[in-house]
């Protein structure tokens, strides 16, 4: 018995340890952000002796263009989430219902390829069509990312809804179409939630897409954080800021839909 | 009527089919194009008409050396960042798997990492790791070791961009492994039990046998994306110092984007997508030897 009481304490202690690990950048980005420039430099770092400021966030939000960047992430995430609702509802019920298994090794596939190889040729149609920086081209390419999030958490997600269900609405003489919008879908709330959270978080912090297609009037945040690096002088105070600023709503969403986001996150990859 | 009938008698064709026009125009075109392009010499800045070239472009990049090293390099990162975040992420899972005061806290704290902005993180560890200003020197200094140049120094910048890859991702392997951890049937460790097996004996012979398939999965999923790395590697060191931690994906985008040397670039994104798969099949293939 004793030494399963010390096993316990040696893993409680790990665990306070890792705990620690993971929250320490995210405490430190925290507390950086209010820092002034002299004491982020300061060596020995200043960690708790600094007078806190929000010159940074002020300096983020009114003088650089930040709440448009906000407002552009928002946009293209929401519209690419909505888009891929639209488009991949019906699909993941019929790859769910007609085992249509073609369909989802596609979107293994869009899984494997290097995101480049639809950038490049992308970036050339594009630019011809005079599509460069706009919501037309960001969104396209973001759903990319989030059509498939979408196909994949609801095609499983209706597999768990009982296909009796359907019947019985086809034995009354509903359409399938009628079946799927007025009866399975208003069971499918934790899979929509799930599938939405998590591609709209993904769609949020993606990069390389915007890096590419984006310019001044569609920049999205995490080009506009990236940006503050690229001058001579790192403001180092407004970088942290900044990175606040575009991790919050990712991590707020995160604490109220926890359950699903784990869900969404490990589905497929359990094997019994 | 007759509309709705139309659309009832067809509708596992019509169900899927605006998903998959837009999976066809979206990814198989523009595959299909870059594949086309790696056999072509095109230069978008030379103002040259592209020119079908076959092997020529390959035979090119095969024959650069920062190719190469890329190629190298893209495992080294994937391996290093990869087997530590198994091995620690399972670790985790399986101190997490008693019931503690708190836990519910843990569990949200191992999501933070992997819903953060993986280009905001990177940058904040570029302060981290400044030679002068950083907290790592500090704290370096703190233990009375020299210091070190972290992702500033060709000798040392894919292992410190490693770690920012094992702090990020180790969770998502914990997650996927502690959720193969709850679907295990309570039975072997029942009798297990009853036998008098200690708990590191259940720990190594029955706990992490039962749930290897799923730590594999886990490992594939998390190689895929580590050969793919991009965000962080481009937001911290932009494959610098020189070429020191340029992987194929980041060459690609240079090649891309930079240069405009759309040809070349197509053959590094033919090697990179085949080094993909063929290591996905791999792992794939040494989980069913390792399952009979």
């Amino acid at each position: 018995m004793k030494r399963g009481r010390t096993g316990r304490i040696v893993s409680s202690i790990l665990i306070l340890l890792i705990s620690l690990l993971i929250l320490f950048p995210f405490l430190w980005i925290l507390s950086s952000s209010f820092k002034k420039q002299v004491d982020i430099i300061a060596s020995p770092p200043r960690i708790f002796s600094f007078a806190p400021v929000v010159t940074n966030y002020i300096r983020v939000f009114a003088e650089q263009n930040f709440p448009k960047y906000f407002m552009n992430s928002a946009v293209v995430g929401a519209v690419s989430v909505a888009a891929s609702l639209l488009l991949g509802l019906p699909a993941a019920y019929s790859i769910a219902r007609f085992r249509q298994q073609r369909l989802s090794v596609f979107i293994l596939v869009a899984r494997l390829m290097p995101g480049i190889s639809f950038l490049m040729p992308w970036y050339i149609i594009f630019s011809r069509l005079k599509l460069m920086d706009t919501y037309v081209a960001l969104i396209l390419s973001h759903m990319l990312i989030v059509l498939p999030v979408v196909v994949w958490v609801m095609s499983s997600y209706f597999r768990s809804i009982p296909i009796e269900i359907d019947e019985s609405a086809m034995v009354d003489g509903a359409t399938r179409q009628r079946t799927l919008a007025s009866l399975i879908l208003p069971l499918s709330g934790p899979g929509i939630v799930t599938a939405t959270t998590l591609s709209f978080i993904f769609s949020w912090n993606n990069f390389m897409f915007s890096q590419v297609l984006s310019m001044e009037k569609t920049r999205t945040l995490p080009i506009a954080v990236y940006n503050f690096v690229s001058y001579a002088e790192v403001d180092w105070g407004a970088v942290m800021a900044a990175a606040v600023a575009i991790m919050t709503p990712a991590i707020i969403l995160t604490m109220i839909f926890q359950k699903y986001v784990v869900q969404g996150l490990t589905l497929g990859a359990v094997k019994g | 009527m007759a509309k709705t009938g139309f659309i009832d008698r067809h509708f596992q064709i019509l169900a899927p089919l605006p998903a998959a026009i837009f999976v066809v125009v979206m990814i198989i075109f523009p595959v299909a194009y870059t594949l086309f392009l790696s056999f072509t010499n095109w230069n978008l800045t030379s103002g040259n008409p592209l020119q079908v070239v076959a092997l020529r472009s390959y035979a090119r990049v095969l024959a650069e050396p920062r190719f190469l090293a890329a190629f190298a390099r893209t495992f080294l990162f994937t391996l290093l960042a990869v087997g530590a975040e198994t091995v620690i992420g399972t670790a985790l899972a399986v101190l997490l798997r008693r019931k503690f005061v708190g836990k519910g806290l843990v569990k949200l704290l191992l999501l933070l990492p992997l819903v953060a902005a993986p280009v905001a993180i990177g940058i904040c560890w570029n302060l981290f790791y400044d030679p002068n200003i950083g907290l790592a020197n500090h704290m370096l200094k703190l233990l009375g070791l020299g210091t070190l140049k972290w992702v500033y120094d060709a000798g040392t910048v894919i292992p410190s961009l490693a770690i920012v890859d094992i702090w990020q991702w180790t969770p998502m392997i914990t997650l996927i492994v502690m959720a193969g951890l709850a679907g295990l049937s309570p039975e072997p460790f029942e009798s297990a039990h009853v036998d008098g097996a200690t708990e590191a004996q259940i720990l190594w012979r029955v706990t992490l046998p039962m749930v290897l398939p799923t730590i594999f999965t886990a490992m594939v999923l998390r190689s895929i994306d580590g050969l793919k790395t991009f965000d962080i590697i481009y937001a911290m060191t932009g494959g610098g110092p020189g070429y020191a931690s340029e992987t194929l994906n980041i060459m690609a985008f240079k090649y891309s984007f930079e240069y405009f040397r759309m040809g070349q670039s197509s053959v590094v994104l033919v090697f990179l997508f085949l080094v993909v798969l063929l290591f996905s099949l791999g792992i794939i293939r040494l989980q069913r030897i390792s399952e009979r």
